[in-house]
């Protein structure tokens, strides 16, 4: 009976997983990016198998935890090597990721990466902050340390 | 003094977050090099007298971009080596912020996969940022027009990263045939996403 009950929990979790982590095309990543907010938007372009990208996780994590006035969205770039999203859910539900994540759900990279940013090479970890109150914006193509999201957010704030 | 202070410090970040622009743009002449292969020797592109151009493709040890095209990588060279169009891969990643961006795997790789083109090791990663290289795989194609490398092709080797049978634009081998025919190269840049070059912390 209780292995029932732990199958039955395991399954729901991973539904609420699934859930949670919706694939998403273009637009609606465009729209979550333009959709005018008093918070300054620290959206994040990674994947499960870039190193550099789950060792700068925490600091997403924290922001997203700690400051009241910037919302963090990880947007998944999974897709583009495996068609299968199983890896992302059971990447998010095992370190227990508060912040937003999101997958990308397109082909041909060639044809968006200039609509989400023209500096953007594709290159991944990225990070994009944007301020739509002020139109600022801030894009940095590299791996994020202790202290740099809070200077970037500082940075467009205002 | 206060305010010269804050708007120095302004600067300074301003500075820091953005991205250092430099590499080249289709149409710049690329540099030739002296880098060390695989197999201990040096290779320069002027050693290759009779190529009308290469395919340098900065590529590496770990990244599964570069490991889903690694075929495709070998493919190329097999294709167009014959034509005197040879394939030279370039590792720019430092092992120093990548344990597995060593010399010694580089060599244990080219080994496996049968490497039949260079695999030079960028120690110094000064030609990954002469030619701008961003991520890996990032290719660019160098068209020999007198005694000038001309860069006529920056980008993807094509627009499915998945695998070579799904692709339906095989960008570098359309730049290369069309060199090969003496047309201009119609599709010039193209972007995908890749694993960003591990520099060196400076």
């Amino acid at each position: 009976m209780n292995k029932i009950v732990i199958v039955i929990a395991l399954v729901a979790g991973g539904f609420s997983v699934g859930a949670q982590v919706p694939l998403i095309r273009l637009a609606e990543l465009q729209k979550l990016m333009d959709t005018p907010s008093d918070e300054v938007k620290v959206v994040n372009f990674w994947a499960t198998w870039c190193a550099p990208c789950i060792k700068e996780l925490p600091l997403f994590e924290k922001i997203n935890q700690d400051r009241k006035d910037a919302k963090v969205t990880l947007v998944s770039m999974d897709i583009d090597l495996d068609p299968n999203p199983e890896k992302v859910y059971k990447f998010v539900s095992r370190k227990k990721l508060q912040s937003q994540v999101v997958i990308l759900n397109e082909r041909n990279p060639n044809d968006w990466i200039d609509k989400i940013e023209k500096e953007w090479s594709g290159a991944l970890p990225a990070t994009l902050l944007i301020n739509t109150k002020n139109g600022k914006r801030k894009f940095v193509e590299k791996e994020l340390h202790e202290g740099d999201l809070e200077k970037l957010i500082d940075e467009i704030k205002n | 003094m206060k305010k010269i202070i804050l708007s120095l410090l302004a600067l300074t970040v301003l500075f820091a977050g953005s991205p250092i622009k430099n590499g080249y743009d289709v149409g710049d002449v690329a540099t030739d090099f002296k880098l060390k292969n695989v197999d201990g020797k040096t290779i320069s592109l002027a050693d290759y007298s009779s190529a009308k151009g290469f395919i340098v493709v900065f590529d590496c040890n770990t990244c599964p971009v570069s490991k889903a095209y690694n075929s495709r990588i070998i493919a190329l060279n097999k294709k167009y080596a014959p034509q005197d169009f040879p394939l030279i891969a370039i590792n720019p990643n430092s092992p120093e912020v990548s344990k597995g961006e060593s010399f010694d795997e580089m060599v244990r790789i080219a080994k496996k996969k049968g490497y039949d083109f260079p695999y030079l090791y960028d120690e110094s990663q000064q030609i990954a940022k002469a030619y701008g290289a961003t991520n890996t795989p990032h290719v660019f194609v160098l068209k020999k027009t007198g005694d000038e490398l001309k860069v006529v092709y920056i980008g993807a080797i094509d627009d499915n990263s998945r695998d070579a049978v799904g692709a339906s634009k095989k960008y570098v081998e359309q730049a290369v045939d069309e060199i090969l025919a003496g047309k201009p190269v119609s599709v010039t840049k193209t972007k995908a996403i890749g694993c960003g070059v591990k520099w060196k912390s400076a």
